[in-house]
């Protein structure tokens, strides 16, 4: 009993209350709730299609056993048969026609019998099918979703730190005429969500030649306000004198820019880079308006194209979602301090 | 050696370019759109038509009732986004609240717990849609729990109401983890030698927080209120994949009826969506206005602290 105390033991020393085990049971509630339907995703990934249709489902992906017949080129799907005499035997059914199944038993490949089909249960087996996944790039063109979405998301991440860094090394190291305007201008962009300006923006794209181009969906949404922001108020922390020193010694401003602020703005560089990741990574709307071409399509508009249709393909679909949703999850297990603290420091996602 | 003055223009020329083409001028265009008619989509060839695709949407016996306007299909949608937000927000904030009000107890494995609810946060609205249709569908999860039960299975999304339930369900489930986040930090810069001062005065824990933790936290709590309502009077993405806006219009949101307009509809009106997207831009300055001020207020109140 001591030796589990250390479970009951809250961080005081005081022993566990009816309210510390309300707050356990609450979080425990939450861990089933929000994790609960993830994991469900991924075990019913690696269920066979047949397995996926059954009702009620099974809760682990379970499959029928198959087994090598001597003689036999394909592996041949195992039955528990009821024989005439009552007793029961694992089998392997070499074909069926009609109501008339014939089986065999693979240690003695010549002796036949032939059944009843309703004589006859499927034996199952714990058995992951991950031809859902090895198949992806066969039957649909996963490879051409992955990569455009690979490419919008490190494209558009680089110039977003790139185009946001300069204006925010503009706006806290240069002092102008006209600053705080340029700075509210671009704050203001906040309120003009690309939901707003669906339609202008599409004639925009258009005429700049970008439709059912990665580029029109790149572009748009590359001066984020939120990256501007960040990045200002974190360069307005480092110190002047190093600029000063820097000019005596003749760099130029780019140099300046390049070399001195980029590399110490690098903590807010790199949570804006996470930021970038996961809106372009996970974007649909204005995906979904430029590109309508089928080679175009990033995973989320394939994601969606797929279950509409009109017979739903749930294995492949259940799969290409649990690799969708693979990166992100990789990224935030290692990272979860710093999107979580960027995120309570910036107030935006 | 002296900086030139127009140095800091050419760093910032590369951002406030992409902003002039892609926000600025669409403002510009939207606005043009919304008062020109016809189906071309190059301005030169729209007709102008005053404010006919306001009074358009605006046409209506009864704002009540969508079934009597001339676009009942943005009448329901505005009354489905509000009846929406009204739920969605407040059930998200009471629960973010609940939740952050846990974590902040001297809890084993914080940093754990946190990331379970923060999650789902991270992830796109079409796999959350996905994850949650495949659990709602006829032969699915829930229907297969209801069944063991002795319970009829239920047709979760081609139900109205049921589906109106689990579009708002779902994307608390998603979002929550984000305003927790937020009402957590809140909490945590509430000094902790007030509660230790309430526990002299042998004050009980519902008074030290109907006392203390509430109204300290307030101003957090009102800029939670506010960035979700702006989020979520936005809100397309997995609703539109979850239900595509049905059955019927059911579920159909302001966002979704501006992008059928303009996108999805064989005759594209483009001056109609620009025009609903105009009124949705008016209530989104408001709201952000609205959190500027919470905001401020907000520092101020850091401030005296």
């Amino acid at each position: 009993m001591k030796s589990l105390n250390f479970l009951i033991r809250t961080r005081n020393g005081r022993s566990m209350d009816w309210t510390d085990w309300l707050s356990y049971a609450y979080l425990a509630m939450g861990l089933f709730l929000m994790f609960g339907p993830v994991l469900w995703l991924v075990l019913s990934s690696f269920k066979t299609e047949a397995a996926l249709n059954e009702f009620p489902p099974s809760l682990l992906p379970y499959g029928q056993k198959s087994i090598a017949v001597p003689g036999e080129e394909k592996m041949k799907p195992v039955f528990r048969v009821t024989l005439p005499d009552g007793s029961t035997k694992e089998l392997a059914e070499l074909r069926r026609i009609g109501l008339t199944s014939t089986l065999v038993d693979p240690a003695r490949p010549d002796d036949y019998v032939r059944v009843n089909v309703k004589d006859r249960e499927p034996v199952r087996e714990f058995k992951m099918a991950t031809e859902n996944y090895t198949d992806l790039s066969g039957k649909v063109s996963f490879g051409t979703y992955l990569w455009n979405s690979v490419f919008i998301t490190v494209i558009a991440t680089i110039l977003t730190l790139l185009f946001n860094s300069m204006a925010a090394f503009a706006l806290s190291k240069y002092k102008f005429s006209g600053r705080t305007a340029v700075f509210l201008l671009i704050l203001g962009t906040l309120m003009v969500p690309p939901a707003i300006v669906l339609v202008p923006n599409f004639l925009v794209v258009s005429e700049l030649g970008m439709l059912n181009s990665l580029w029109g969906v790149i572009w748009p949404a590359i001066a984020t306000p939120t990256g501007v922001f960040l990045l200002r108020q974190y360069m307005l922390t480092i110190p002047d004198e190093l600029l000063e020193a820097a000019r005596m010694d003749h760099a130029s401003e780019w140099q300046i820019y390049w070399r001195i602020v980029l590399p110490l703005a690098a903590p807010a560089l790199a949570v804006l880079a996470i930021f970038s990741v996961m809106w372009r990574w996970n974007d649909f709307l204005w995906p979904l308006i430029v590109l309508s071409k089928n080679e175009k399509f990033t995973l989320q508009l394939a994601l969606n194209a797929f279950q509409g249709d009109l017979v739903t393909q749930w294995n492949y679909l259940l799969a290409m979602t649990v690799i969708t949703l693979l990166p992100i999850t990789i990224v935030f297990a290692f990272l979860q301090k710093y999107i979580t603290q960027g995120i309570a420091s910036a107030g935006v996602k | 050696m002296k900086t030139n003055a127009g140095t800091p223009w050419y760093f910032l020329a590369p951002n406030m370019a992409v902003i002039l083409l892609f926000t600025f001028v669409p403002i510009a265009i939207n606005v043009y759109y919304a008062f020109t008619g016809g189906v071309n989509l190059y301005p030169s060839q729209r007709p102008s038509v005053g404010v006919e695709n306001f009074s358009t949407l605006l046409d209506c016996g009864s704002y009540l009732d969508p079934s009597t306007c001339r676009k009942d299909v943005f009448w329901q949608s505005i009354w489905n986004t509000a009846k929406y937000a009204v739920f969605q927000v407040s059930l998200m904030v009471l629960f973010s609240l609940i939740t952050a009000l846990v974590l902040n107890r001297k809890i084993v494995g914080r940093g754990f717990w946190s990331g379970v609810f923060f999650y789902p946060v991270l992830l796109s609205p079409v796999v959350v849609a996905l994850i949650w249709k495949w659990i709602l569908q006829r032969d699915g999860l829930l229907n297969a729990a209801m069944v063991s039960m002795g319970s009829q299975p239920v047709l979760w999304l081609a139900e109205p109401g049921w589906a109106f339930f689990w579009v708002t369900f779902v994307s608390i489930w998603a979002h929550m983890g984000f305003y927790t986040l937020i009402l957590l930090a809140g909490l945590q810069a509430i000094p902790g030698d007030l509660y230790e001062a309430a526990q002299l005065d042998k004050a009980s824990p519902w008074r030290s927080l109907t006392r203390i933790t509430l109204p300290l936290l307030l101003p957090n709590l009102m800029v939670v209120l506010v960035l979700a309502l702006i989020k979520a009077v936005q809100t397309f993405d997995e609703v539109f994949v979850l239900t595509g806006g049905g059955p019927g219009s059911a579920t159909t949101l302001v966002v979704q009826f501006i992008y059928q307009t303009g996108f999805v509809e064989p005759v594209r009106l483009y001056g109609i969506a620009a025009a609903g997207s105009l009124m949705l831009a008016l209530a989104l300055v408001a709201l952000t206005l609205l959190q500027l001020r919470l905001s401020k207020a907000d520092e101020l109140g850091e401030r005296a602290k």
